[in-house]
């Protein structure tokens, strides 16, 4: 292999497309949500956390969080990650029908994905409604 | 002295030593995680409003403690390989991937020890 350069050096040849070159299809779009989402959820475990711990510190540090996830803004960090929840969560779902080597077929991948989509918003909408009775 | 020859010693582990252990346990967890979400849903909705005296009485019950000790563990653990991949792929320069392979599992360890910790007190009311 004379013509291979030496490792670190600029090759001229051409690389393989990356991602801002494809038409967007929901199937990729699903597939970079479930990741976003899946760290989003990383970083969300931060507000279960202060939430338990200050409830076992003492009951003014608990009303404080209680309050302060009630606010607008509260609501809506909570509100995307209901979301994040549920769309990681039935993502996970398929990749568990996809690790059996079932509905791998274009059409099929499609319709998952946006079954997944709705299905994801659908579960956040009805757990909200809930929240809202237990709630008011 | 290992008399093994390369490929017997890589064989069946792949280049990364560790053979599916990873794959296997992010879909173990994930599993794990697919039940206890709707435990912690439900836990959570029971939670919405309430006073710390309200709050901390579910934890009477020993199945919301567990519940909750395995909701933390089990999503800790599937979160942490998560990350590891989203670094793999993303962070290439040896050192930096290094520092945030370690940042990712003193980050986990930490969320779960305060998590598991708090659950703990709330259990036994200290």
């Amino acid at each position: 292999m004379a013509d291979t350069p030496a490792k670190g050096a600029a090759s001229a040849r051409p690389l393989s497309p990356h991602l801002q070159i494809y038409r967007p299809a929901i199937t990729m779009i699903m597939s970079i949500m479930h990741r976003v989402t899946g760290a989003a959820l990383y970083f969300g475990t931060l507000i279960l956390v202060v939430w338990l711990a200050a409830a076992a510190s003492s009951p003014a540090a608990f009303d404080t969080m209680q309050w302060l996830l009630g606010t607008i803004v509260g609501q809506l960090v909570l509100f995307g990650y209901t979301w994040a929840l549920f769309n990681h969560m039935l993502g996970g779902i398929r990749h568990f029908i996809w690790d059996t080597g079932a509905m791998l077929e274009k059409a099929t991948t499609t319709r998952l994905a946006w079954l997944t989509l709705v299905g994801s918003l659908g579960l956040t909408f009805l757990v909200w409604v809930v929240g809202y009775i237990v709630w008011l | 002295m290992n008399m093994r020859t390369p490929l017997s010693r890589v064989r069946g582990l792949g280049s990364a030593g560790e053979g599916t252990g990873h794959f296997w346990l992010q879909r173990l967890t994930g599993i794990a995680n697919l039940l206890l979400t709707i435990g912690f849903v439900s836990f959570v909705l029971a939670s919405l409003g309430a006073s710390h005296e309200q709050f901390t009485a579910q934890f009477s019950n020993p199945f919301t403690t567990a519940l909750l000790i395995l909701f933390i563990t089990s999503g800790v653990v599937h979160m942490r390989l998560g990350m590891q991949v989203i670094i793999e792929d993303y962070v290439h320069e040896e050192g930096a991937k290094l520092a945030c392979l370690i940042a990712n599992t003193f980050f986990c360890v930490a969320v779960a020890l305060v998590g598991v910790l708090s659950v703990i007190q709330l259990a036994v009311g200290g």
